[in-house]
């Protein structure tokens, strides 16, 4: 494969990472939802535990999403990473205390008590979708900063990849399409969250309870995403010159990517139509179908988003401090052996989610009910 | 080259090696036990019987309290080498950033999938595939140590790679050579091993206090009986690995080995101190003695560096001054040859006309073996911190020692059913717990400490490795990773010991 064809598979891959990871994140959705959903400690417990047996997948899918993208887009990794801090700092601490709340919650002598790690796990699903999203959006609203190879050779001053807001990163929550895209994809996950429950937990009150919230996240999340999708497709774009790899301002370079490239258009329009589906079925029909239309939805809504940001000349990771620092995928790959390399590792891929599939299916026969729950000396 | 930034450094190296630290606690015991807890569960699938199944759950839920913080530690390093050394991860992102992915892709996928399969799956799935979960469990978190591994040994041993000028960065040329340098594997089998030594403490040391407190005995002594084997096993190959790991220290980082061993003047048939003080205030450029005291087993270091034991080892002031006689070039010489090598970068870069590009191409080629050296601001600062690199090499080796002597006794007791009557022996395993976690961190303390001033082996030196980010930030993060991991060790701790005393379920006993 040419150079260029390897930068576009690992885009894709990256895309599909990114998309799995913010399907997977209905465990960050359900976690937000336990307090409004639970009216009892053994209803908390049937949540927490139904969720609970999916958050190491989402969490493993956050850190393989991060070592990818450091494999296959170092400078995007040694850029966005160093130069917004406080974003991924933020995010990262969030997942730090989610990773032992499960676990610890209910044993005994668990020093912080079951209320401080329940409100850590809140945390986690609040911080975590915001600024994932947030994050995403700068894909299109570009971030400032600079990257001169040269200071390398200068005395002092040697970082190549440089942010030059003091705010490094948090200045991006107070754009809107950022702002938007984030909160909908927080709606966006208790809406899966929801439909989660409804499919995975044995318990009429419950299910009843999580589908009427639903609706309230549902209209939410569609004022934030349509809101989102406006203003991406009415703002102007980072292109590339396929030439000469100048980066430049296009007006409605997003909307001309749709129109360009059609196929994405269709991932994007069966990814909405799956979401809308998914939410209705659960909504009305109350049925445990629901999670697959819109879990589906949500892969290809995200994967056609993160297409748009990279594909057809356009700068993934653009900087408006200085547009010629912008980052595409062909100015911020590995080289083409290690991207070789890497694309045979990623056949591996297939037969990871073959046993994934495999022995989630094994555990989960029967749905979570109360007996269970009580009757299982491993439950969190 | 001056005015490094160099509190935003040493910060950076402190968050770093805090984070670092603090995940190591959890993951050899993450490694080891849970072969320990595979092989249990194996002999309850094989003979049926409730005792070995309360045995393995036991363990299994001190697994669970322990991988847990595992996890929570982990995820900060994975994204730390972006956040805080954005340079180092421009600058070999392309091979470095490798084997994280296929750690990712290859092993913690399968770690997590089958960890939950394994806690969650009595009564739910097939007692074989539930036993083979186990399993999967321990190859899959030895196989994550595998990859991370491989990224350590590369940084201390740069291989199969090549710098790019017009990326400003080095470039992967052969991934075979990356996955399979000695460093690499010794760096590997002497990590596993490690964890595997820590487990068997950790089972023998619980099951000890079980004895002494006249509790589950039938548990305790059949819980030590398969950690002594295993412990015993373990020990002997970590002092194996850890000699084929001194050996290649002293092939590729003849200054951390001579750091690790305190000598100043090298010279030939060195003398391997077994125990000794170094000199305080000793520095390269006095004349004091090495040591206060030391006792030295004769010719054994020549030996051990070169497997010929009247070999030539160089000390600290050889590596400085260098050596004529034993083609050793002086650290001043090699800060020339790497202003060399930075300056034809940047004339590489600047220049437009073909032959002034070709000519600094080619004197950027022979001097990159020295590239990171024109950056450091004086000689002495390619020398690591002695006294500490010196004594955490010492202790580690000690202990390695002693816990062979420990594994060693306990499997005898085991076989001669004699453990109830060692009370003094129970209470050292006991205290040997901790012993297990100190050689394991003073272990890395050798590893880092001793290749100090490189993040990249004699190319990247840690004070160009930073993100460009104030003090104050990195500051402020690190006493945010002090409290977090502080308060959540606490609760790990005392989670851990409130199940321990509960102790195994159901025991009859
Ligand atoms: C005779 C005994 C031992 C010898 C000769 C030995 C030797 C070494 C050497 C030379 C290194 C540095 C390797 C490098 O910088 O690349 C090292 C590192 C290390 N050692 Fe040991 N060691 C011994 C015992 C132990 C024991 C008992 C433990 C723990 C239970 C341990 C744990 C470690 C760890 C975790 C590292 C860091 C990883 C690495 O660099 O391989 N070692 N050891």
């Amino acid at each position: 494969m040419s150079h260029l064809a390897l930068q576009q598979y690992w885009w894709i891959i990256i895309s599909l990472l990114g998309s799995l990871l913010v399907f997977l994140m209905f465990v960050q959705g359900g976690q937000t939802l336990v307090s409004q959903l639970a009216k009892t400690s053994i209803e908390r417990k049937i949540l927490f535990n139904s969720v609970g047996r999916r958050w190491d997948i989402t969490f493993t899918t956050l850190v393989t999403f991060g070592g990818a993208f450091f494999a296959s887009f170092p400078l995007f990794y040694s850029t966005s990473f160093g130069g917004a801090y406080w974003v991924w700092m933020l995010i990262l601490f969030s997942f730090i205390i989610q990773a032992v709340s499960y676990e610890y919650r209910t044993k005994p002598e668990n020093f912080l008590g079951e209320k401080t790690y329940n409100t850590f796990l809140f945390i986690n699903g609040l911080v975590a979708t915001i600024l994932i999203g947030i994050v995403v959006g700068t894909f299109f609203t570009g971030s400032d900063f600079s990257i001169d190879k040269l200071r390398l050779t200068e005395s002092g001053n040697n970082i190549i990849s440089q942010w030059e807001g003091p705010a490094h990163g948090l200045e991006a929550a107070l754009n809107l399409t950022n702002l938007s895209l984030g909160l909908a994809i927080f709606t966006l996950s208790r809406i899966l969250g929801a439909l989660y429950f409804i499919n995975n937990v044995d318990n009429k009150v419950l299910v009843h309870r999580a589908s009427h919230l639903m609706k309230f996240c549902s209209i939410a999340f569609l004022v934030f995403f349509l809101l989102f999708t406006g203003l991406i497709l009415t703002r102007e774009g980072f292109a590339v010159n396929p030439e000469t790899q100048e980066v430049y301002m296009e007006k409605y370079k997003y909307l001309h990517n749709f129109i360009q490239m059609p196929v994405v258009l269709v991932i994007f329009l069966l990814g909405v139509v799956g979401v809308l589906a998914g939410i209705y079925i659960g909504a009305f029909k109350k049925s445990g179908k629901g999670i697959w239309f819109a879990g589906a939805g949500t892969i290809l809504t995200v994967l056609s988003i993160f297409l748009l940001a990279g594909f057809n000349n356009t700068a993934f990771y653009p900087s408006t401090y200085d547009l010629q620092s912008s980052l595409t995928i062909q100015n911020a790959s590995s080289s083409k052996y290690t991207l070789t390399v890497m694309s045979y590792v990623s056949l591996l891929v297939p037969f990871v989610i073959a046993y994934i599939w495999y022995s989630w299916k094994s555990l989960s026969k029967k749905k979570i009910n109360e007996k269970d729950i009580i009757n299982d000396d491993m439950a969190y | 080259m001056e005015a490094f930034d160099m509190s935003l450094v040493n910060w950076s190296r402190a968050q770093f090696a805090l984070t670092a630290m603090y995940h190591w606690i959890f993951v050899p015991l993450t490694l080891g036990l849970s072969f320990i807890i595979a092989f249990m569960h194996t002999r309850y699938y094989k003979t049926g019987s409730e005792k070995w199944k309360n045995t393995t759950k036991f363990w299994m839920k001190l697994f669970g309290i322990n991988f847990a913080i595992g996890v929570a530690t982990g995820i900060i390093l994975e994204f730390e080498f972006g956040t805080n050394w954005s340079n180092y991860s421009w600058f070999v992102g392309d091979i470095f950033g490798a084997p994280l992915a296929i750690e990712g892709i290859m092993a913690f996928f399968l770690e997590s999938t089958f960890i939950a399969v394994m806690f969650f799956g009595w009564n739910r799935v097939s007692k074989k595939f539930h036993m083979l979960s186990s399993w999967f469990v321990a190859f899959g978190s030895n196989l994550s140590a595998l990859w991370i591994l491989v990224a350590n040994a590369w940084m201390q041993n740069p291989v199969g790679m090549k710098f790019n000028p017009d990326s400003a960065r080095n470039e992967m040329e052969n991934f075979a050579e990356v996955l399979f340098s000695p460093t690499a594997i010794n760096k590997f089998l002497h990590t596993i091993s490690n964890g595997y030594v820590v487990a068997s403490l950790f089972v023998i040391g619980i099951s000890a206090w079980f004895i002494l407190k006249g509790k589950h005995l039938e548990f305790a002594k059949r819980s030590i009986l398969v950690a002594s084997v295993f412990g015993l096993l373990s020990s002997i190959f970590v002092v194996i690995t850890g000699d084929s790991s001194a050996h290649n220290v002293a092939q590729i980082q003849p200054m951390k080995f001579a750091a690790m061993e305190g000598i100043y003047e090298g010279g030939e048939g060195v003398g391997l101190t077994t125990i000794g003080m170094v000199t305080p205030g000793k520095r390269y450029d006095n004349n004091k003695n090495d040591f206060v005291f030391a006792l030295k087993a004769p010719k054994m270091l020549s030996y051990l560096a070169n497997r010929n034991s009247n070999s030539f080892v160089p000390g600290i002031n050889d590596l400085i001054d260098g050596n004529k006689d034993h083609n050793i070039i002086p650290i001043s010489e090699r800060m020339e040859f790497g202003k060399l090598a930075i300056n034809a970068f940047k004339e590489y870069n600047n220049s437009e006309d073909a032959e002034i590009k070709e000519s600094a191409l080619k004197t950027l080629e022979e001097n990159y073996q020295h590239f990171g050296y024109g950056y450091l601001p004086d000689k002495k600062s390619a020398i690591p911190n002695v006294p500490l690199t010196f004594y955490s090499f010492h202790i580690m080796v000690s202990l390695g020692f002693f816990f062979i002597v420990l594994f060693g006794a306990f499997l005898f007791f085991s076989v001669k059913q004699k453990i109830e009557s060692k009370k003094k022996w129970l209470k050292l395993a006991v205290w040997s717990i901790p012993l297990g976690f100190l050689a394991s961190e003073l272990g890395w303390v050798v590893a880092e400490v001793g290749r100090q001033p490189w993040t990249i082996q004699d190319i990247l030196p840690t004070m160009v490795s930073t993100s460009h980010l104030s003090t104050s930030s990195v500051q402020v993060t690190f006493w945010a990773f002090v409290a977090l991991f502080t308060v959540l060790l606490i609760a790990e701790i005392k989670i851990m010991l409130h199940q321990i005393k509960s102790g195994p379920k159901n025991m009859e006993d």
